[in-house]
C-alpha cells in the first residue's frame, strides 16, 4: 500500500506544485476558483481519455508518439506561461494596489485566466494519465489490488494535501510582492518545461542536435529523490543536462524576460495611493 | 487569433516532421521483454557512438513506466502492448534503466562498449 501512495504522490504533486502557484498568481482575480477548478476537472478527464488510449498514442509516429504528444502539451504550457506573464507585466501593478477593487480588471482578465486554466488542465492530464495507467493497473491485477488502490487514493489525498500547502506558503508573501515573485516562479516553470520539451523531441528522434550531456549532479542532487523531483517542476533542475536543454533553458527566460519589459505599462501614473510601493 | 497562427503553422510543422523523420530510422535496434515485472535480458550490450532503439515488449498485464535518468528517457508502456524508446550516441559505460511501477523488480541496464 506504502509503495502504490509513494508512486502516486509524486506524480500528483507534480502538478500540485504547478495549481499551487497558479492559485497564488491568481489571487484576487474573481473567479479564478471556478477556472482552475475547470482546469483541474478537464485535466482529469483527459488523462482518463488519454489513458485508455496510451497504447495508440503510444504507436502513432512510428512508436514516437507518446514523445511529440509530450513534447506538445509542454510546448502549449510554455505559451500559455508567457502569454500570462506578458498579461501580468501589463496589468498586475493595477492588480495589486487595487485588489479590494479589481472588477475591472476581472473583464480583461479572462484571457490570462484562460491561459492559465489551460497550463493546469495540462499539467494535471500529463501527471494524471500516468495515475490513472498505474491505478488501473491495479485494479486489473485483482485480488491483493483494494490495499494498493487505497494507496493510491490515500496518496492522491496526500498530494492535494501539498498543492494546498504550496497555496498557502505563498501567500504568505506580502501582497506587493507577491505578483512578481509568482512572475519569476512562472518563468522558471516555463523555462523548464521548455527544457524537458525539446528532451522529448530528441527522445522521439525529431531533434538530434546539441544532444551532449553537460554535467552530472546526481552525486549532489538525485532527480529520483523527492527535492529533486520538485525542483524538476519547479525551476527544470535536470541532473544531466544536455547543450540544447541548457540552450532551450536560457532561452526560454530571455524570451519571457524581454516580453515582460516590452509590455510593462509606461512611468507609473499615480492616479492611486502608491501604498503598493 | 490562436486559431489562425496553429492553421499557418500547421503545415510548416508537418512539413518540420516530415524532413526529420529518417533520422530516426538509422538506428540500431533491440528488443527487451518486459515480464513478471522483470526485464529480459537485464542487460543489454550496445555499441557506443550510435543512436540506440530498444522496443520494450510489455506482456504483463499492468502498465510499466520505464525509465532512465542516465539515459534521459521515460515511457510508459500500457499492458499488454510494446513501446519504442531511442537514446544515444552513448559514451562507453553502463547506463541503469527501471520500471518505475515496479522498482524493486523491474531493473535493467544498458552498456556501451
Amino acid at each position: 500500500m506504502l509503495g502504490a501512495l509513494v508512486i502516486v504522490f509524486r506524480e500528483v504533486i507534480e502538478a500540485g506544485l504547478i495549481v499551487g502557484i497558479v492559485m497564488a498568481a491568481t489571487r484576487g482575480v474573481l473567479g479564478r476558483g471556478r477556472w482552475v477548478g475547470t482546469g483541474v476537472i478537464g485535466g482529469v478527464a483527459g488523462a482518463t481519455v488519454v489513458a485508455l488510449f496510451a497504447g495508440a498514442i503510444s504507436e502513432a509516429f512510428s512508436g514516437a508518439g507518446q514523445e511529440l504528444f509530450n513534447a506538445a502539451v509542454l510546448g502549449i504550457a510554455v505559451v500559455m506561461l508567457m502569454w500570462h506573464n506578458a498579461w501580468m507585466a501589463r496589468h498586475g501593478r493595477a492588480i495589486a494596489a487595487e485588489m479590494r477593487e479589481v472588477g475591472a480588471a476581472v473583464s480583461k482578465g479572462a484571457k490570462p485566466l484562460t491561459a492559465l486554466a489551460i497550463v493546469v488542465g495540462l499539467a494535471v492530464l500529463r501527471e494524471g494519465s500516468e495515475v490513472v495507467l498505474f491505478l488501473y493497473g491495479i485494479a486489473a491485477s485483482g485480488t491483493s489490488g483494494m490495499s494498493l488502490l487505497l494507496g493510491g487514493v490515500l496518496g492522491v489525498a496526500a498530494g492535494a494535501a501539498f498543492t494546498a500547502l504550496t497555496y498557502f506558503g505563498l501567500l504568505a508573501i506580502p501582497t506587493r510582492h507577491i505578483f512578481s515573485v509568482t512572475s519569476w516562479l512562472i518563468a522558471l516553470l516555463a523555462a523548464g518545461m521548455a527544457a524537458q520539451a525539446v528532451q522529448f523531441l530528441n527522445n522521439g528522434g525529431f531533434l538530434l542536435v546539441l544532444g551532449g550531456t553537460l554535467w552530472d549532479t546526481s552525486w549532489l542532487l538525485s532527480e529520483g529523490g523527492i527535492v529533486g523531483r520538485l525542483l524538476h517542476t519547479l525551476i527544470g533542475y535536470t541532473e544531466r543536462p544536455t547543450e540544447l536543454q541548457l540552450v532551450t533553458y536560457v532561452c526560454t527566460l530571455l524570451a519571457m524576460a524581454l516580453l515582460m519589459r516590452l509590455l510593462r505599462p509606461a512611468p507609473p501614473r499615480r492616479e492611486f495611493p502608491a501604498a503598493a510601493e | 487569433m490562436v486559431t489562425a497562427v496553429s492553421k499557418t503553422l500547421r503545415p510548416a510543422a508537418i512539413a518540420f516532421l516530415i524532413a526529420l523523420a529518417p533520422i530516426a530510422a538509422r538506428a540500431q535496434s533491440y528488443t527487451i521483454t518486459l515480464k513478471d515485472h522483470r526485464f529480459q535480458p537485464s542487460e543489454l550490450k550496445v555499441p557506443s557512438g550510435k543512436r540506440i532503439t530498444v522496443t520494450v515488449v510489455n506482456e504483463d498485464p499492468t502498465p510499466e513506466e520505464v525509465e532512465s535518468r542516465e539515459l534521459k528517457f521515460e515511457k510508459v508502456i500500457a499492458g499488454k502492448s510494446k513501446g519504442v524508446v531511442r537514446f544515444g550516441p552513448l559514451a562507453k559505460g553502463r547506463y541503469p534503466f527501471f520500471g518505475e511501477y515496479h522498482e524493486d523488480t523491474a531493473r535493467g541496464a544498458v552498456v556501451a562498449e
